[in-house]
């Protein structure tokens, strides 16, 4: 038996996850980058959240309007000093030099402020719970739900009906015939990381809600989630990471609940090895992708 | 061609290896005669991190398979080992939930390096028959999760590991000259792997997968040869190491320690092992030289605050730096050849100049 409760956690905590995973699939369907610096966008959206609401004296959604603008800053910023050079060598390099950016990041935000977690001011909506047919909840679970929704409605439209979002997609498929069509790469590749940092920035919000502190290695479990969740739904599709954000949310769930308590701290290494297995047999995840060429520059 | 002439040639093909060898064992000589503490503390600790380098290179440089785990090997083999040569009466003290068929276990410290290196092999070989399949993001994103499965259970087995607290007790004994000859025997192996058959064919896969499987490679079994050397040079290091250390924790087997060995390999250049032994060389002189400045700073008290991570900042921007500028890192994928300046045309593929 479902109760509701149970499913509006797996519904909320499948739509952070989303959100997630959306955020890195798009920069890796585009440039085939596993990002690790993606967690550090989400950090740094922590502290803009705290350094505006704490020092600033900002209303809280000027606060978080500065978070989530922390957020594609740092992403388009990493993008231009990073990525871009290092864009036509090897798939590794990439890879690696994403994580050298990630170790960067961190690194400087424990030397500029405190290695010490900050407490991150919320409006109170988010610590309220609130009752829906004898279920008790909180709000923050309604409202990401909602923010999700509204995000990928949004998100859908933009790739669908602009150029811009059309360019995207068809550099996700094929990027030098893109290419050769007109379409600038440093455009296309730039607007994905800013929309990679929005989504980071936004969910940074709900992640930052659950715990209302931050510090350097915040940015570690949320990139992780994003992580397993767009290998297990399909690299290769932004449907296969809302798909695989909520599959992870719901394993998570369940793991939660039917382990018994002396396993519960090895749930991460049971959801890993689980995915691991599943990847042995369908090593393409839950959406399969079209057709796609190997990297290019 | 006369016996004396075919001794040069080959002596010259494999010119790599003694010119790594003997400045190593040179400066390790004039290190134990003359150097201070520090500098001793400093030298045994770059022979043992170069083990580890090697051992990562051996398997990420021929493969090109960016294996994160390797350090959850070098943590397998320094458990396994301390487990194995730590006196019972300190164990039962300083891990009180051990269990009691482990608290009774001692062995002399070789043959407990040597089974801690057995371990990890052993457990590469159950977990590489899944990974080694998946190739590409998938194949690296596992790889990463499955650093982390490691962790998760050093963190939390504390009837074996202690959990996250500190594993002491275990004896001292690695000295310079121990590690200095584990290095030297690491740098034979990673050679002898790198030109041996199997790493040949591995090198082919690394470079063109496809082409690799046509002339009858079959991709996923050298791979998977290929790791479980490789966690077993990561376990034998690992124990070594920890009877370097003497105490440690799950921390040291995780990220940040990951990413020096990383740093290691691709600033040399993973392609080859005079890459990754220049790449040990450089990143072990500058972050004793940065963590000296950083040392200077917060001892002076010039600053209101104290400075934490200057060094893994700067060691950051250094790789990306060396990732832009040369992908293949400094010494590139070919190995170091007797004379040094005078090179024969190399034969640079975008895959071998890029494979990091």
């Amino acid at each position: 038996m479902i109760d509701l409760e149970f499913l509006i956690n797996t519904l909320s905590l499948g739509s952070l996850y989303a959100l997630l995973a959306l955020g890195l699939v798009l920069v890796y369907g585009i440039l085939k980058l596993v990002n690790f610096a993606y967690g550090e966008y989400i950090m740094i959206a922590g502290y803009g959240l705290y350094f505006s609401a704490t020092v600033l004296h900002l209303p809280w959604w000027a606060t978080m309007l500065f978070g989530v603008a922390a957020a594609v800053l740092t992403s388009y910023l990493t993008e231009l000093a990073a990525f871009r050079p290092v864009r036509n060598k090897s798939a590794n390099a990439l890879i690696v030099t994403s994580f050298a950016v990630s170790i960067f990041l961190q690194n400087a935000v424990l030397i500029l402020v405190s290695p010490r977690a900050r407490a991150v001011q919320l409006p109170p909506i988010f610590s309220q719970t609130v009752n829906i047919a004898g279920a008790t909840t909180p709000v923050r679970n309604l409202l990401i739900i909602g923010t999700t929704i509204t995000v990928l409605i949004l998100l859908s439209l933009l790739m669908k009906k602009t150029v811009l979002g059309m360019a995207m997609r068809a550099a996700a498929d094929k990027f030098t015939t893109t290419r050769l069509m007109g379409v600038p790469a440093n455009l296309v590749i730039s607007a994905a990381f800013i929309i990679s940092g929005l989504l980071a920035g936004i969910a940074s919000i709900f992640w930052i809600g659950r715990s209302a502190s931050v510090d350097p290695v915040t940015g570690a479990a949320p990139l992780l989630i994003a992580f397993i969740a767009t290998v297990m739904g399909g690299m290769h599709s932004p449907t296969g990471a809302v798909v695989g954000g909520f599959v992870y949310g719901l394993l998570f769930n369940v793991l939660s609940i039917t382990l018994p308590a002396s396993m519960i701290s090895y749930r991460d290494a049971f959801m890993f090895v689980i995915v691991v297995l599943f990847l042995l047999f369908r090593p393409e995840g839950i959406i399969k992708g079209g057709y796609t060429e190997e990297r290019v520059g | 061609m006369s016996l004396f002439a075919r001794f040069l040639k080959l002596a010259q093909k494999h010119s790599a290896l003694p010119m790594i060898m003997i400045p190593v064992v040179l400066v390790g000589i004039g290190v134990n005669m003359f150097g201070s503490s520090l500098l001793l503390n400093v030298y045994t600790y770059f022979c043992v991190s170069l083990i580890m380098v090697l051992g990562l290179q051996m398997f990420m440089g021929n493969s090109g398979i960016l294996n994160w785990v390797h350090i959850g090997f070098v943590g397998v083999g320094a458990y396994a080992s301390g487990i194995l040569s730590t006196a019972p009466l300190v164990k039962s003290m300083g891990v009180p939930n051990m269990f009691p068929a482990l608290v009774e276990l001692n062995m002399p410290v070789i043959p407990a390096i040597m089974v801690g290196g057995l371990v990890a092999a052993l457990l590469a070989a159950i977990i590489g028959y899944p990974l080694m399949r998946l190739s590409d993001f998938v194949g690296v994103i596992t790889l990463f999760a499955t650093l982390i499965v490691f962790h998760v259970i050093m963190t939390q087995w504390d009837n074996v590991t202690n959990g996250p607290r500190t594993f002491f007790g275990v004896p001292e004994f690695t000295t310079l000259t121990v590690a200095l000859i584990g290095a030297l025997i690491a740098l034979a192996v990673a050679y002898w792997f790198r030109e041996s058959g199997l790493g040949l064919r591995l090198r082919a896969s690394r470079d063109d997968r496809y082409a690799a499987m046509s002339i009858g490679i079959d991709v996923v079994r050298v791979r998977y040869y290929g790791f479980i050397t490789s966690a077993l040079v990561a376990g034998l290091a690992g124990g070594v190491w920890a009877h370097f250390i003497t105490s440690f924790s799950p921390k040291a087997f995780y990220i940040s320690e990951m990413f020096i060995l990383l740093s290691m390999v691709v600033i040399g250049g993973s392609g080859s092992i005079s890459g990754a032994f220049m790449g040990t060389v450089f990143v072990t002189v500058g972050r004793e030289l940065l963590r000296q400045v950083e040392g200077t700073i917060n001892n002076a008290h010039l600053l209101s605050f104290e400075v934490y991570g200057l060094t893994e900042a700067v060691m950051a921007i250094f790789m990306i730096v060396i990732l832009i500028w040369r992908p293949g890192g400094v010494v590139g994928g070919q190995e170091l050849r007797w004379p040094l300046f005078k090179r024969n045309k190399p034969i640079v593929t975008k895959e071998v100049e890029d494979g990091v």
